[in-house]
């Protein structure tokens, strides 16, 4: 199968503070990978330097094949096929639901208005929100607003979906609806990398799980292996403390 | 009732003055949004000698008086500059002077205004704009100075009725709006001067008055979702 996404030697430090110390990752076409482990061990920030919303300090990072840490990559065009989904949901607040969606494929004249609602609405049946078009933010749940946030980015139809902790910011109630969209997109074969401490879903949905710490990978396999018969003693400690 | 009588006796050159005043301040403000916009975005940005420039003229134009740049403008660019054939004349005299300053002057705060706008956007939402693919200048634009502008509304509006306000000190170089009208009206009618400049007075409170209710109709208009 062919690596969606590889990362080499990627490291990152913010001032003094090295948060990636060197990550080599495969991630294949139809993967769903989650990262799991102990906050500031680093999972969002490699998440974030996968579409450039951080600048790495070094190694490489290939998306599709292109090198995006190459300063003559088009970013835009690369960021059009990853899909990114946010912990805080940032939809636009001053927007509908529907004009949320249709904002950057109008605006990028990937389709016209006509064709962006109608994409727009069926994107909206899907995460089962196709009444809330006319609504705005404010107005819903914030599992409502985390499935507009994912309608949102599947709406460019990207082949690569970025999940920051998508259902920590919920209630608990909430955490349910979300993480049922999430499995249906990769019961789709969808392309998931996904930041989580949901490890029902990880355990569930998972075809390899990842455990960060310190900015390095420690351990990594099959969810049945990281979450029965871990190797490593930082994973078990972790995984102690979590289930 | 002597103020009926001033604007009785008087009101062709106190219209004639308002229109002056609201002229200038009008130009200005248009003027003073786009700068204002242009220096507050290059203020955020992440070019260090812009950053510097924008800096400094903010600093400038706010650590000295309006009175003392009307002078710079008029009088100082005027004879540094004559030796190369400038002149105020041609271009206008005195009254585009007077809105060349204060359009510096409403510029520099307008920027802090866009500045402070921006800044209190969400990063969350220049990230998702980004990670759309949407370019900077189109997160800018679509996302986060809508977004800006329903915060920033109520200083903008506040800057407009300084602005206006202001216009008074051009009289200092000669234009002839409401301020520089009631020096002169006063000079030649001594026994009216406390009614002539209340008049004054009342012919800036009644267009400061509208600006200011308006921009609470204005406020719940773009008040979203809410």
């Amino acid at each position: 199968m062919e690596n969606k996404i590889v990362t080499k030697g990627l490291k990152k430090s913010f001032g003094q503070l090295d948060v990636l110390r060197g990550i080599d990752l495969k991630i294949a076409e139809r993967e769903v990978l989650c990262l799991i482990g102990p906050s500031g061990s680093g999972k969002s920030t490699f998440l974030r330097c996968l579409n450039r919303l951080e600048t790495i300090t070094d190694g490489e990072v290939f998306v599709h094949g292109e090198n995006i840490t190459d300063k003559k990559v088009d970013i835009n065009k690369m960021r059009e096929k990853i899909g990114m989904v946010f912990q805080h949901f940032n939809l636009f607040p001053h927007l509908t639901v529907i004009k949320n969606i249709t904002l950057a494929p109008t605006e990028l004249q990937i389709m016209d208005k006509e064709a962006a609602k109608a994409n727009g609405l069926k994107l909206l049946k899907r995460v089962g929100l196709e009444d809330k078009a006319d609504a705005y933010p404010s107005q819903l749940s914030g599992g409502q607003k985390q499935r507009v946030a994912i309608a949102r980015s599947l709406a460019m139809n990207p082949d690569i979906m970025l999940f920051d902790e998508p259902t920590s910011a919920l209630d608990p109630e909430m955490v349910g609806e979300v993480l049922d969209v999430m499995k249906k997109l990769a019961a789709e074969g969808m392309t998931m990398v996904v930041v989580t401490h949901e490890m029902g879903f990880a355990r569930e949905v998972a075809d390899r799980v990842i455990f960060m710490d310190d900015g390095l990978i420690v351990e990594e396999g099959d969810p049945e292996e990281i979450f029965s018969h871990p190797k490593e003693p930082r994973t078990i400690d972790f995984l102690n403390k979590v289930l | 009732m002597s103020i009926i009588n001033v604007i009785s006796q008087s009101y062709p050159s106190f219209l004639a003055a308002l229109l002056e005043t609201v002229k200038m301040t009008i130009l200005t403000l248009v003027f003073a949004t786009l700068l204002g916009t242009i220096i507050g975005l290059l203020s955020i940005s992440k070019i260090k000698p812009l950053k510097f420039i924008t800096t400094l003229y903010i600093d400038i134009i706010r650590g000295t008086p309006l009175l003392v740049q009307v002078f710079v403008v008029y009088y100082g660019i005027a004879q540094a500059f004559k030796p190369m054939g400038f002149s105020w004349n041609p271009i206008g005299g005195a009254f585009t002077a007077g809105v060349v300053t204060l359009t510096l002057n409403a510029g520099a705060y307008m920027a802090e205004i866009v500045r402070g706008g921006i800044e209190s956007v969400d990063k969350g939402q220049m990230e998702a704009a980004r990670s759309l693919g949407l370019p900077y200048g189109r997160s800018m634009l679509k996302i986060i100075l809508p977004q800006a502008f329903r915060t920033m509304l109520p200083s903008i509006i506040n800057q407009f009725i300084i602005t206006l306000k202001d216009t008074s000190l051009i009289s200092v170089i000669g234009i002839r709006e409401l301020t520089y009208n009631g020096k002169i009206l006063a000079a030649n009618g001594v026994t009216m001067v406390m009614a002539i400049w209340l008049t004054v007075a009342l012919f800036y409170l009644i267009p400061c008055t509208i600006l200011s209710k308006s921009a609470k109709v204005i406020e719940k208009k773009v008040a979203y979702g809410k």
